[in-house]
């Protein structure tokens, strides 16, 4: 059998038979990808017809991303784009500014409640969604946020303030107080040692928690679906409509939309795989 | 001064004689505000849900009045419900086991940074990053019998219907061990990848077996690591809605209706508000009680780990 830690390079059977079981795995989590890319380059006439051989043409990107789409398909994916660029990006900045204090503040002192607190936003990380959405629904459409960016950016801080705290409370607890109390002793604010010490030297972490909570946002689908219609609905839930769209089966506008709805979660995730371990974990496990 | 800090490093440090006490000791508490505000705004409509499911509240009765337990009886006097409740659980209890059996597995294999696992490890978390919604899309149009490539590929013919009454539930967790399993794998991975190596280089020139070492070393020490990714997938699957809504929406008949789906189904589909939280606030208590006793296991469990690594 296969060493069980690294180190021994030899071509033993064992070492042979793990490296097959691993391009098994990988085969079976690519071919998906794969097989979408492909489909997204098929013609029309191609889409149903052919598995593999077939000639690729990039039109269907551009057909997806502009006005002919929208005709053919009444899907305008370029303001869904738009839209889900300004709601995930407006929740974060939402949660940055909220979330970094709260976390300083958990991180660096106990103090009654703070553990409740930090409960608290854990759980809505583990709520069902729909006990927080249907009376939200009721709401919106009373107070007239249904729809509406400022009413998206609300919801998710359902999932991007969790995240958010989290992470980087357990980066403030990582900070040796020392630091800050140097700068305290020459003469800093509190507010002035936080700025100019504690927040620079935790700058991967807060990167980390932006970028994370950017991608869950990005990729929330219940949120749009019940709580927005035309105007604040997102990429998530215009691609599903390219499935349905027109009574017709555009297949291979459904996947040229759905590579590009993944795509910039998949760039931001590639640029932050060293912190992923410990963001995803909500600062449980730490690499 | 310097000394005395160094001494006591928790105890409240020094501070400008400017500021006082009071002020010092409220800090917390107003940097926490906003966020606290965050938290009563999402409870409100929590406990609003909450109180809908001793209402009658519908869109068809906009006037409601209160009827206790009615709703609880209806729906737990509902076959429907358990037929739910049924499905959820089959669904995240087969979902989390192959996900972390999987995930185990290939974390270890990966461990052994071989030639061939140093490539797959930089595309590892591809799936995991895609939204779930999207897997959907993408795996519905695979299983498609005319044309999805999977009958293809498998040689199954143009009849064999992976969203069919029998399969539907089965393939939905098919979708989501593509998605979810990469996510128990780099947990894992950065688990192991943090363990003491001297046990294990003690024991191998004791010349025990690998199947003593994994069983007796790494995986009471990798344990808490498992749990983690285990408490994270069990939660969400309980709460499973995106891919499983886009690839079959529940159906064929009830084969693949969740509990969220269910919920989904009364209170928008049907605007019956009130019989949707009484759904949700049912599995909320499922997911309450599942998550102390989780917790619970996880905290044993880490105490466990940390003794097996002092011996």
């Amino acid at each position: 059998m296969a060493e069980l830690m690294p180190g021994q390079k030899r071509l033993t059977p064992g070492a042979v038979i793990s490296d097959i079981a691993l391009v098994g795995w990988f085969v079976f989590a690519l071919f998906p990808l794969l097989w979408m890319l492909l489909l997204a380059m098929k013609t029309p006439a191609e889409q149903t017809t052919t598995y593999f051989a077939f000639s690729p043409t990039l039109e269907n990107f551009v057909t997806v991303l502009t006005q002919r789409g929208t005709d053919l398909t009444s899907v305008d994916f370029k303001s869904a784009l738009l839209t889900s660029v300004i709601n995930c990006g407006g929740a974060v900045i939402v949660s940055l500014l909220i979330g970094i204090p709260a976390a300083y503040a958990a991180g660096r002192w106990k103090f009654k409640g703070s553990e409740d607190l930090m409960f608290n936003m854990l759980s809505f990380r583990f709520a069902p969604e729909l006990m927080v959405i249907v009376p939200l629904f009721v709401i919106y459409n009373e107070v007239g946020l249904f729809d509406t960016k400022a009413g998206m950016i609300w919801v998710l801080q359902l999932v991007t303030m969790p995240l958010v705290v989290w992470i980087l409370r357990s980066y403030f607890q990582d900070l040796p107080e020392d630091l800050e109390q140097a700068a305290l002793l020459d003469g800093y604010t509190r507010r002035r040692a936080f700025v100019m010490v504690a927040l620079p030297l935790v700058r991967p972490g807060i990167a980390a928690a932006a970028l994370l909570a950017f991608i869950f946002a990005w990729n929330n689908y219940v949120f749009p679906l019940i709580l927005a219609d035309t105007n604040a609905s997102t990429v998530t839930v215009a691609i599903t409509k390219f499935l349905g769209g027109g009574g017709q089966a555009y297949y291979n506008l459904t996947a040229a939309a759905a590579l590009i709805g993944a795509l910039p979660p998949l760039v931001l995730a590639l640029s932050i795989q060293r912190y992923l371990v410990r963001g995803l974990s909500f600062g449980a496990v730490k690499s | 001064m310097t000394t005395v800090t160094k001494e006591r490093p928790t105890a409240p440090g020094p501070e400008l004689p400017t500021v006082p006490d009071s002020r010092r000791r409220l800090r917390p508490y107003i940097l926490s505000l906003p966020a606290l505000l965050v938290v009563v705004g999402i409870l409100y409509p929590f406990v609003l849900g909450a109180y809908y499911s001793i209402l009658n509240y519908a869109a068809a009765n906009p006037n409601p009045e209160v009827v206790w337990f009615a709703n609880f009886a209806s729906v737990l006097a509902d076959s429907d419900f358990w037929t739910s409740v049924r499905i959820t659980a089959v669904f995240a209890i087969a979902a989390t086991v192959i996900e972390t059996v999987l995930g185990v597995g290939i974390a270890l294999l990966l461990n052994r940074s071989s030639f061939v696992g140093k490539i797959f490890e930089k595309v590892l978390i591809l799936p995991l990053m895609i939204a779930p919604v999207i897997a959907g899309v993408m795996w519905k149009l695979m299983f498609n019998p005319q044309f999805g490539v999977l009958n293809y590929v498998l040689g199954l013919g143009s009849s064999f219907d992976w969203l069919s009454k029998n399969l539907a539930l089965w393939s939905s967790i098919l979708v989501d061990v593509w998605t979810y399993t990469p996510f128990v794998a780099i947990l894992v991975l950065a688990g192991i990848r943090s363990l003491p190596r001297e046990p294990f280089e003690a024991s191998e020139v004791d010349g025990a077996s690998w199947w003593y070492m994994f069983r007796r070393l790494m995986l009471p020490m990798m344990w808490p690591y498992i749990l983690v990714a285990v408490i994270f997938r069990f939660m969400d699957c309980l709460k499973a809605f995106d891919s499983i809504f886009v690839l079959t929406a529940g159906g064929p008949g009830l084969a693949t209706r969740t509990l969220q789906i269910g919920a989904y189904e009364d209170s928008i589909t049907f605007q019956n508000y009130s019989r949707g939280s009484t759904y949700m606030f049912l599995l909320w208590i499922i997911v309450f009680i599942t998550a102390r006793y989780l917790v619970k296991v996880l905290g044993k469990a880490q105490r466990r780990a940390a003794g097996a690594e002092e011996e």
